[in-house]
């Protein structure tokens, strides 16, 4: 008997705002405990929640990529419980009505496209942290609080049930994340925990109403979100075919062991006593405002993938590529402005394009570094590939140029010109030096020769290696094929 | 001297007649002579006092003082002030020290008052007879055995026992109102969001509301002047165009200068409940008010009898949550010894609350809990809609509606202590302004037999404050009920009155 999975994903969006959601204090991740808790996020007696505009905007930018409701009047809650790292016994949430309502996704998975139906998203506000290691030995046996992640902006993100494997889900987080570092609104780094995801895990079979789900907390990679998903269905199936039932609980994954563990049951389930916030006002929200966030909207993925292969004659393998991250597609779009202040060929593009991708990006993989922090700017690419263009460097040399540009070994917008003269790399491809250097290889090597005139294919091979090694690798490959072509053919 | 208003004390400081150290000095020693007995205060701290004092005879010097330079006043111990200890009444907080001010301590210091202390009051603000504070009941001056009213009941006493000029208090179900009307001195409770609640330790926090406590309306429009003004910290604080609530009672006005002026009696406010004492004062002071030029009109407020369940659901319920913060993780009293977490919780707000606070947490957690949020809560939440659209038809009629503060006279420490609902039903005529955010006020109107004040409570439409006040200042020129003062007396003479006082009750 097969079983169906269901898959719903909840994720938590920290907010790229430079304060918190409710006070000024500063956002910035690492600072030492306790030093960005202002008294408002300490919750000193007597202080008030000020909501900041600027995690709305980015919450009502989200609604509009992903073609959401943005509510006109929506509230802020409290949900009420105890615990050492929520300083005022509440987290103030969006319950009843949220910021957004509905909206979907688009991901492909298992090589069909799917739309994930969006639920939700609402504002809230982070709690603080409970310290049980790392602190000194002098105060014992003790836990420590660290108030600083305490009110920093979340946008807690609800998808419908609506995946049906553990490679959905993923595709469907790398999705969201794509889109919210696209738009701006989060800085997508998941080992600060700016992006993390609880899955909702059922299964069941096929044609019965949705089994029992678990939910699965904190999975702050994809990796994890993989793994995690596909031991609670393995875990669920065996219970079910043993006979057994699954229980509706909380479950932690455990990446060390590749197990989830509960947590805690629905019948520990908590009264949170939710109930609208008095000290905020509904949240209102005028056209005029919607429509100034519009305006600041940058163009979505979807569509700017589009427009490269319609305008720019890109393949869709490289529009794909190249719209996974709004930094890449601004790297590529700012090297061909860079390399032409009028309307660039498509094939101008395609060769930017296939730089971007290849060596850019293999020079960021293998540094670890991020294109903001390239040591090759756009405009240094710019000037290596206007070499490539007008066949000064052969594909070889401007390889060896770009190491050396990412080297550092030469800064400024003529990076590249300056080490080509350095280096003395110029191809040659001039007709009367080539011919001069196939006439001598041809001469030395007889035996090649016959052995091509016997039909090997692969001693032409080796008469151009000959005649590169000759030119000490300058000579213009294309041209040393004519030359040999032209000469053996005589 | 201790008599005199901040609008005679404003004129001699400004003429050099008196210092503020020397004007500080003479308060501080009436504290010192008195609260042992009144209890009015919480903290009283006179070398803080003494260099906000100096600090005010400097501004005086130089010229351009302010209207309360050097004007001593105290504040109700639940607004946060820089430095010093403030308890909001409560064992829990009894050790805290505010690292800031509240938006209303910065307004007074950058008026230049000095401050005197911090007063008494029901712990977290839940009371009506100030029995609840951590710190023992402040006493009624005019009867020491009577309560002087809650929560703001430290704040009314100061003034009406001439410890301070003015004070500050906080009103979420007439608790600035009713111990200034059991004191026999004026209190105001503006509109909601007119003062900041910034720095005010939250009790409920959509009924919270600053307001004065002083001798005459006037006083009370040089305090409200000071308290009044937007402020970004708080995000339910009104961003209006400021009013001179004292020039607003400056004008010069004619024999009838309560001519047009229509006061709505509603038949709720003049029932059976009322004391027969009260009802009589109250009716003498609207014949004034018509000799005045003023109309009575009778009016009807059908679902102001909800007033006082709607209060104890909402109010409770933001409580519960508002006090959940004092956990003993941060600051504040924390329990010796505990085993865990969850112990550690227990017993630190075990020890740390009183009973009546403990009883409105459970209260309030009921009503929220899940299951009966929408019966209670939510149903509480439409009545007091309900409530606040009675009123605005009845201000199609009236531009002030009047009646009594209390339905009776200051009763002893003690008598309702045991009867939670007995104590919550002094506040029956006063919880409908906090559920419609409508200013009110409470001024003497007379006494009883035995002594003791009686409040006239004038209501009005939201931001009508300077109407009250003009109303209430009218009223105040031809009358001489807010010049009385309590009699300077001895330990016999109150077991006298305190027999007096007793067969005044109803």
């Amino acid at each position: 008997m097969t079983f169906e999975v269901v898959i719903g994903i909840e994720t938590h969006v920290q907010l790229s705002t430079a304060s918190k959601i409710f006070s000024g204090a500063s956002t910035a991740f690492g600072a030492p405990p306790n030093t960005q808790a202002s008294a408002v996020d300490i919750a000193l007696p007597g202080v008030l929640p000020v909501l900041n505009r600027g995690a709305v905007e980015r919450g009502m930018r989200f609604a509009l990529a992903v073609g959401g409701a943005i509510d006109r009047r929506s509230v802020f809650a409290r949900k009420n419980y105890f615990y050492p790292d929520l300083p005022k016994g509440y987290q103030i949430s969006q319950y009843e009505i949220p910021l957004v309502k509905g909206g979907a996704v688009t991901i492909e998975a298992d090589g069909r496209q799917k739309v994930v139906r969006l639920t939700r998203a609402h504002l809230e506000e982070d709690a603080g942290k409970s310290l049980h290691e790392g602190l000194p030995d002098t105060v014992g046996d003790v836990t420590g609080i660290d108030l600083n992640r305490a009110g920093t902006p979340l946008l807690e993100i609800v998808s419908e049930p609506d995946m049906r494997s553990s490679a959905e889900a993923v595709a469907y987080a790398k999705k969201l994340h794509t889109l919210v570092v696209w738009i701006g609104i989060c800085d997508g780094n998941m080992q600060e925990g700016s992006f993390r995801c609880d899955a909702n895990v059922s299964v069941r079979r096929a044609g019965e109403k949705l089994g029992t789900r678990c939910e699965i907390k904190n999975l702050n990679s994809f990796r994890f979100l993989q793994q995690a998903i596909d031991f609670e269905v393995r875990r669920q199936v065996e219970l079910i075919e043993d006979g057994g039932s699954v229980v509706q609980e909380t479950r932690l994954y455990d990446p060390d062991r590749d197990e989830t563990r509960s947590m805690r049951s629905k019948e520990d389930a908590q009264d949170y006593r939710y109930f609208p916030d008095p000290d905020l006002p509904p949240l209102a929200i005028d056209d005029a405002w919607v429509q100034r966030v519009l305006d600041e909207m940058p163009e979505l993925p979807e569509p700017l993938r589009d427009r490269l292969v319609r305008e720019h004659g890109l393949g869709e393998y490289d529009a794909a590529q190249l719209t996974t991250s709004r930094a890449l597609v601004d790297y590529y779009a700012a090297t061909v402005e860079a390399m032409t202040p009028t309307e660039p060929k498509p094939a101008l593009r395609k060769l930017v394009a296939n730089w971007v991708l290849g060596e850019v990006s293999a020079a960021l993989n293998r540094s670890d570094t991020s294109l903001a922090e390239a040591p090759v700017s756009p405009s240094q690419l710019a000037g290596l590939l206007r070499r490539v263009e007008d066949q000064t460097l052969s594909g070889k040399m401007a390889k060896d140029v770009f190491d050396a540009m990412w080297a550092g070994e030469a800064t400024g917008d003529d990076a590249a010109d300056i080490l080509i003269e350095r280096r003395g790399l110029r191809m040659i491809s001039d007709a009367a030096t080539i011919d001069r250097l196939v006439l001598e290889v041809l001469a030395a090597n007889a035996a090649i020769v016959a052995e091509f005139r016997a039909g090997k294919q692969k001693a032409f091979n080796s008469l151009v290696g000959q005649v590169m090694k000759a030119s000490k690798g300058k000579a213009n490959p294309a041209e040393v094929n004519a030359a040999l072509l032209r000469k053996l053919a005589t | 001297m201790h008599r005199k208003t901040i609008a005679v004390l404003s004129r001699m400081l400004a003429a050099r007649e008196i210092s503020a150290v020397e004007l500080a000095r003479a308060f501080l020693d009436r504290i010192e002579r008195l609260d042992g007995t009144l209890h009015a205060f919480i903290t009283v701290d006179p070398e803080r006092t003494l260099a906000q004092a100096r600090a005010a005879d400097e501004r005086i010097a130089r010229g351009r003082p302010a209207p309360l330079t050097g004007i001593p006043v105290a504040h109700k111990d639940l607004f946060c002030a820089k430095g010093w200890l403030t308890t909001c009444g409560s064992r829990i907080l009894s050790n805290f020290i505010s690292p800031y001010d509240a938006h209303v301590i910065e307004q007074f210091n950058a008026a230049g008052a000095v401050l005197l202390g911090k007063t008494n009051m029901d712990e977290f603000a839940m009371g009506s007879s100030t029995e609840n504070s951590h710190f023992g009941p402040a006493r009624n001056p005019w009867n020491t055995e009577c309560v002087a009213g809650g929560s703001s009941g430290g704040s009314a006493v100061a003034v009406a026992a001439g410890l301070v000029p003015a004070c500050t208090g906080t009103d979420t179900g007439g608790s600035i109102r009713q111990p200034a009307a059991l004191s026999g001195i004026c209190g105001l409770k503006p509109t909601y969001g007119l003062c900041s609640r910034y720095g005010l330790i939250a009790f409920a926090s959509s009924l919270d509301t600053p307001g004065p406590l002083a001798h005459d309306a006037l006083d009370c429009a040089f305090m409200l002047n000071a308290m009044a003004g937007h402020d970004a910290r708080d995000s339910t604080s009104l961003a209006r165009p400021a009013v001179d609530y004292v020039q607003a009672l400056r004008a010069n006005a004619g024999a009838r200068p309560l001519a047009g002026l229509r006061i709505g009696l509603p038949s709720e406010y003049f029932g059976d409940g009322v004391d027969g004492e009260v009802a009589a004062a109250v009716d003498a002071a609207l014949a004034e008010l018509r000799k005045l030029g003023a109309v009575t009109v009778d009016i009807a407020l059908p679902a102001v009898k909800y007033s006082v369940p709607v209060y104890y659901v909402i109010a409770p319920a933001e409580a519960s949550s508002n006090l959940s913060r004092f956990d003993g993780v941060r600051y504040g009293h924390r329990a010796e010894r505990y085993a865990d977490l969850a112990d550690m919780y227990k017993k630190t707000r075990a020890e740390g609350f009183g009973p009546e606070v403990k009883r409105r947490i459970l209260v309030g957690t009921y009503v929220l809990s899940h299951g009966y949020y929408d019966a209670y809560y939510l149903k509480a939440q439409q009545v007091r809609r309900l409530i606040a659209d009675d009123f605005q038809r009845a201000y199609g009629r009236c531009d002030v509606i009047a009646g009594p503060t209390t339905p009776t006279a200051a009763f002893c420490i003690g008598d309702k202590a045991d009867d939670p609902v007995q104590m919550y039903l002094n506040d029956i005529f006063t919880v409908a302004a906090n559920l419609t955010g409508m200013p009110a006020m409470s001024i003497p109107c007379g006494t009883t037999t035995g002594g003791l004040p009686i409040g006239l409570q004038l209501q009005a439409n939201h931001f009508a404050e300077a109407r009250l006040l003009q109303v209430a200042h009218r009223f105040q020129q031809v009358t001489d009920w807010h010049l009385r003062a309590p009699p300077a007396r001895s330990k016999t003479t109150v077991a006298d009155s305190h027999e007096a006082a007793r067969a005044t009750q109803p």
